[in-house]
């Protein structure tokens, strides 16, 4: 059964559609790739997927283990083990983001149950997980992404996802702004995840972070549709010929 | 009489006590009491239509009629847990039982003394509040902190009872640091829960060549209370007066401050944060006099307003033609919870030197939909992600609070104001 089950989802912000039916299924073990051209609807689908306002579904479903996800509080969504890495990761001057990470560590093992986790007991695996991904240390003591460079702010949200360990990661154009270095580090975080019970959604324009994170199955999406599925070639017919040939059959 | 209502209740209270108020037999003192009289009973309270008052209404208060709180000399109280070695008024007058600070004295044993010190820097003429407090007051701290002396730290705790009336209690406040003295004072005003009175205290603070006095004020008053308080302080040559003032109870509370920097290198941190919930008003408002060269100031005050809440900020800034080299910094912002919050902000520079760096700015702001929705990503809870919000939109301002006990002090002021904006 799919860990993930989007049926002909369609939803629209400002009364514009944006999501025409959209039908996508990731099972437990998965990684699935969705690309395609600027416009067509690749980040409202993960903040639909997130549960940010302002979106409103016009039809159609999208479960989570069988659960319905929509009906769902972001929060909720994130206690369930869905994780979105923000194409944008946003800056929260005054909270620090040790103390960030921290709370949301402890808000998600409060819900599996598990005991919450002191500063020092934090400290040793944050630490940890830092080193993997080449961080200084001392992005912990600095507010949540303020003054982070852009790979910073990438490699921020890989830390959030290796601490929060989820079961569904949603990759928001997670390669956009990286160097090569950074792709790689980026690349091998999301690989240290992988495992039977783990799925990642890599929302991506661009088929070069697919050279470092293979996925099972690669979809197309065009004017908020798939238009097209198939394995990790795909990626590289779309690189190569580009998006063009693809929006003509849609 | 006690029937009589307003500011002409008040005025016919010091004609009825005028010759048993405390110093009644000193003629400087009866004096300073019968201009005050006559400047309170020709202006009343402030109206909206004077500028300094242009949004905070005390029509309310005119309504009232105040008692004199009974005189309570022992027991019957619980206090909140102290903070600092402290000294004690209920209701407005000087507990030794309950204080238990050595440097602890009653303003009204010692007013012989005060000629030429008390009523040097209040302007009741001037301040209509500061006018009724110098016609009534009948007791207050009075503090002196020797040549270079560290007093440490000493709390000042206002505590109102409960009474079956409304009562309105008026403290006078003097203090004065030597040269070289230190200070950390920290005052928490409170109340019984159900207790309805007018909290009218005035500080006069002399802060001397080289002193440097951190004043912290709690105003946690009763929900159904009046807090309008004055300080004047006058920081001489190289002199620090440090003062965070957290305007959180009440049902309508201003905290007016003026402060003179009148020595060359004085310094001057008047910082604050207002936390307000449905129904309550508060005003912040600064009066900063620049006299001397190379001094310095730094302003930061925000405000929490959530439900229908109101809050003022007026700060000004007068520059002195002799105050070249003036280093000052004013910024005041608001955070609004609810649509029917509303703020009112007006930050005014008036220079006569040329030769200053003067700033100031002023926001006004909701919380952010995207750090939210970030947070909440996250797992972690809405009203804990918005409590983080509004923990670090108040970040910049608490942080300015350097010393510990104050900081403790704030911060679980702050967490007490969430958790009960939480369960409203």
């Amino acid at each position: 059964m799919g860990m993930l089950k989007i049926e002909n989802l369609s939803a629209e912000i400002d009364g514009k559609t944006i999501l025409n039916g959209i039908s996508l299924e990731v099972p437990a073990g998965e990684i699935h790739a969705v690309m395609g051209p600027n416009g067509s609807g690749k980040s409202t689908l993960s903040y639909v997927l997130a549960g940010r306002e302002g979106y409103e579904v016009t039809g159609g479903s999208a479960t989570f283990h069988g659960q319905d996800l929509l009906a769902l509080d972001p929060e909720e969504r994130a206690a369930a083990g869905l994780f979105l890495a923000f194409q944008y990761p946003v800056e929260l001057p005054g909270v620090g983001n040790a103390n960030f990470l921290r709370t949301a560590l402890n808000a998600i093992r409060k819900t599996r149950g598990e005991p919450e986790l002191d500063a020092m007991q934090f400290l040793k695996i944050a630490r940890e997980r830092m080193k993997a991904l080449s961080m200084p240390e001392d992005m912990l003591k600095r507010g949540v992404n303020v003054g982070f460079s852009g790979g910073e702010k990438k490699r921020n949200e890989v830390l959030q996802m290796a601490l929060l360990r989820p079961q569904l990661a949603i990759l928001d154009e997670t390669d956009s702004g990286l160097d090569i270095d950074a792709l790689k580090i980026v690349a091998d975080g999301v690989n240290a995840q992988r495992a039977p019970d783990f799925s990642a959604l890599i929302i991506t324009h661009y088929q070069r972070l697919l050279d470092y994170i293979i996925p099972d199955r690669v979809h197309v999406l065009v004017k908020g549709r798939i238009v097209k599925s198939g394995g990790p070639e795909l990626a590289h017919a779309l690189e190569k010929e580009g998006y063009a040939s693809v929006q003509e059959a849609a | 009489m006690n029937a009589v209502a307003g500011a002409a209740g008040f005025s016919h209270r010091f004609e009825g006590l005028r010759s048993r108020l405390p110093g009644a037999k000193l003629p400087w003192l009866d004096a300073l009491r019968g201009e005050a009289a006559e400047s309170f009973g020709a202006q009343g309270f402030p109206t909206r239509r004077v500028e300094a008052w242009k949004y905070t209404d005390l029509n309310p208060l005119g309504h009232v009629s105040f008692d004199e709180p009974l005189t309570l000399l022992d027991g019957g109280v619980t206090l909140p847990p102290a903070i600092a070695p402290r000294v004690v008024f209920v209701d407005g007058r000087f507990r030794e039982d309950l204080s238990d600070h050595p440097g602890a004295r009653s303003l009204a044993r010692h007013l012989p003394e005060l000629e030429g010190r008390l009523g040097v820097l209040a302007q009741p003429a001037r301040e209509p509040m500061a006018g009724l407090n110098t016609m009534l007051f009948e007791d207050g701290l009075l503090l002196e902190i020797g040549e270079g002396v560290d007093g440490g730290v000493m709390e000042l705790l206002s505590y109102a009872t409960a009474c079956e009336r409304p009562q309105a209690f008026h403290p006078r406040h003097l203090i004065r640091l030597a040269p070289g003295a230190s200070l950390t004072l920290i005052e928490t005003a409170t109340g019984a829960a159900r207790a309805r009175y007018l909290h009218n205290p005035v500080y006069e603070i002399e802060v001397a060549e080289g002193a440097r006095l951190t004043h912290g004020r709690l105003q946690q008053e009763a929900r159904e209370a009046w807090h309008l308080s004055t300080v004047y302080a006058r920081v001489a040559a190289g002199g620090v007066y440090d003062n965070f003032t957290l305007n959180a109870g009440g049902k309508l509370a201003r905290n007016e401050i003026h402060t003179a920097l009148t020595g060359a290198r004085a310094q001057c941190h008047m910082n604050g944060a207002q936390l307000l919930v449905d129904g309550q008003h508060a005003d912040t408002t600064t009066a900063l006099d620049h006299a001397a060269p190379d001094c310095s100031s730094r302003q930061t005050y925000k405000t929490v307003l959530s439900g229908k809440s109101r809050g003022v900020f007026q700060g000004k800034i007068l520059v002195r033609q002799a105050a070249q080299k003036t280093d000052g910094y004013q910024m005041n912002q608001a955070l609004l919870l609810s649509p029917d919050a509303e703020i009112d902000s007006k930050p005014q520079l008036e220079i006569y030197a040329d030769d200053v760096k003067c700033s100031h700015g002023a926001t006004v702001g909701e919380l952010d939909a995207d750090q939210l929705f970030y947070l909440r990503a996250r797992g972690i809870p809405e009203s804990e992600a918005k409590a983080m919000l509004v923990e670090a939109f108040l970040q910049e301002a608490v942080e300015s609070v350097a010393e510990e006990t104050l900081r403790g002090a704030l911060a679980r002021a702050v967490d007490g104001w969430w958790r009960a904006e939480a369960a409203a």
